[in-house]
């Protein structure tokens, strides 16, 4: 493999990789080498601490509920954020000044301010306004809470889908005589849902990922919470950490393997305009909200979303 | 209207968020560069390692990273970051630690995508001149992606001001901590929740306007 870096190794640089190599093994073996007497030292690694996850009740009572909750949270987090976020991101791309400038000032609003931020605060509007049950008001403010910041961000996702689309698409449906509503409708969002597929599986990463939030700080009983609980019972918090951990790594991993699988797709797809969004796509965007033109960053590698968003 | 107010050391707690952020963004651009000079080596064995620590690190959420560095690094292997009695700073240190561990791999994910928007042509001019890895990577091809790579930067960078927020987790005292006490115990919800997103918004829009004007100004016209 050649790369703008380094040419294909002659034998020189063979022997030298070699020895880069053992050296970092070295390095690398020390590291764990270092981790492990650690872990043993502190009896992290005694049978008794993993012994629960090869049951099947330290899963039916723990994880499983924690993960059908975060699940729970982060589904409803998508379903209604989206409509949200398609609305507000076509408002942003009105002909009229009045619909344009407030929708532009609402999605930079919830864009600026952390999830953890709108959670406390519907947490709060939940207790004193409403009366939702004390059971359930960690879920509604979590929903509410990813909703807000998701649905501004995925007006991005729509706005630089529509904008993603070649011009001629608008011009051709005006030359037959649809109104702007019809060209919206019936030309443009369907083919920018396509171009923005695995944006929003991308997407979906940071909401499962904050969903941990509510767990750590609003008393929602999720996997990072749940894990708490089972610690307590079975007094193994290093061995319970490294599970919440990998099956988090995992439900991610899915995600973003299926949002990849889904953009190859798209683009080997003959039908589509060829524009596919991802996250990388969506980086260009900067926090001022300029629109995203696909330039040399999409082409190139995906940086996966932005950093988590506004949380975890 | 305001003299509820009296009682909270606000700007500490602004203070405390800036402080985060400034410190784990200094931290996660080093160890970000580290990874990406990693995941561009000619060592396989590097490039494995920056990989999996991106892929993996990148997947877990921030809360949870934060959270194990309290519980697990701090209370069972007992580290304390030079910092073994006092709580608040160990906190502080702990957040840092495990928010640079977390921004690193997006800074790393950033920097690569900038260092494939320079072209071939001229990592293979400087290979003929007798330049070797380290010499192209530091003279020509960094300087140039890291030009071309301050908007994502500054992506990166907002996300983690905002992420500061999470070390609330394990009680740092920074703003939303403080908010979550203040809307507690005052009967001021709306107006307490305006006051944090307003300081939000302050840190978050003019690091973007700024640096976006710095980037264009720096960028490398191709």
């Amino acid at each position: 493999m050649t790369s703008v870096l380094y040419d294909a190794p002659g034998p020189g640089a063979k022997r030298r990789n070699i020895v880069y190599s053992v050296l970092f093994l070295i390095v690398l073996a020390l590291g764990v080498w270092w981790i492990y007497s650690a872990m043993s030292d502190k009896g992290q690694l005694e049978w008794a601490k993993w012994s629960p996850f090869t049951e099947s009740q330290a899963w039916t009572t723990y994880l499983l509920p924690g993960l059908v909750n975060t699940l729970k949270a982060a589904g409803l987090a998508l379903v209604i954020a989206l409509p949200l976020g398609a609305l507000f991101g076509i408002a942003r791309l009105s002909d009229h000044r009045w619909v344009r400038v407030p929708a532009g000032v609402v999605v930079e609003f919830f864009r600026a301010i952390p999830v953890l931020i709108l959670m406390v605060f519907a947490n709060q509007l939940y207790a004193e306004y409403t009366d939702i049950s004390t059971d359930m008001r960690p879920l509604y403010a979590v929903v509410t809470g990813l909703v807000l910041y998701n649905a501004s961000v995925l007006a991005e996702v729509v706005r630089a889908g529509i904008l993603s689309l070649p011009k001629g698409q608008t011009e051709a449906a005006k030359a037959i005589g649809l109104r702007k509503g019809q060209t919206m409708r019936t030309i443009l969002l369907p083919q920018s849902v396509t171009a923005m597929l695995p944006a929003l599986v991308s997407q979906l990463v940071v909401i499962v990922k904050d969903t941990a939030l509510g767990g750590a700080l609003l008393s929602f009983t999720e996997l990072l919470s749940a894990r708490k609980t089972l610690a307590a019972n079975y007094g193994n918090v290093i061995p319970s950490f490294i599970v919440v951990a990998v099956i988090f790594i995992l439900l991610n991993l899915l995600l973003t393997t299926f949002a990849s699988w889904l953009e190859k797709r798209l683009r080997r797809a003959k039908r589509s305009t060829g524009a596919v969004l991802t996250g990388a796509t969506m980086d260009d965007l900067g926090a001022t909200g300029t629109p995203a033109g696909l330039g040399p960053m999409s082409k190139t590698d995906r940086a996966n979303g932005d950093a988590g968003g506004g949380g975890g | 209207m305001f003299d509820f107010l009296e009682g909270y050391d606000l700007l500490g707690a602004f203070w405390v968020t800036v402080k985060l952020a400034v410190f784990s963004g200094i931290g996660s651009l080093v160890l970000g560069t580290i990874l990406a000079a990693m995941r561009v080596s000619p060592v396989p064995l590097m490039r494995g390692f920056a990989t999996v620590y991106v892929n993996v690190v990148r997947n877990i959420p921030l809360t949870v990273i934060i959270v194990f560095a309290s519980l697990g690094l701090a209370d069972v292997f007992g580290i304390t970051l030079g910092a073994a009695d006092d709580f608040d700073a160990l906190s502080f240190r702990l957040a840092i630690l495990g928010l640079t561990a977390y921004t690193a791999a997006f800074v790393c994910e950033a920097i690569r995508s900038g260092i494939n928007t320079v072209p071939v042509g001229q990592a293979e001019a400087a290979r003929a001149i007798g330049l070797n890895f380290t010499q192209v990577l530091s003279l020509i091809v960094l300087p140039q992606a890291f030009r071309s790579v301050i908007g994502p930067l500054t992506n990166v960078l907002i996300a983690l001001t905002k992420n500061t927020t999470v070390a609330a987790a394990i009680g740092v005292a920074e703003a939303a901590l403080l908010m979550k006490e203040m809307i507690e115990n005052e009967s001021q919800l709306i107006l307490i929740s305006a006051i944090f997103a307003f300081g939000f918004v302050v840190l978050t829009l003019p690091t973007g306007l700024i640096l976006g004007w710095v980037g264009k100004r720096v960028a490398v016209k191709r």
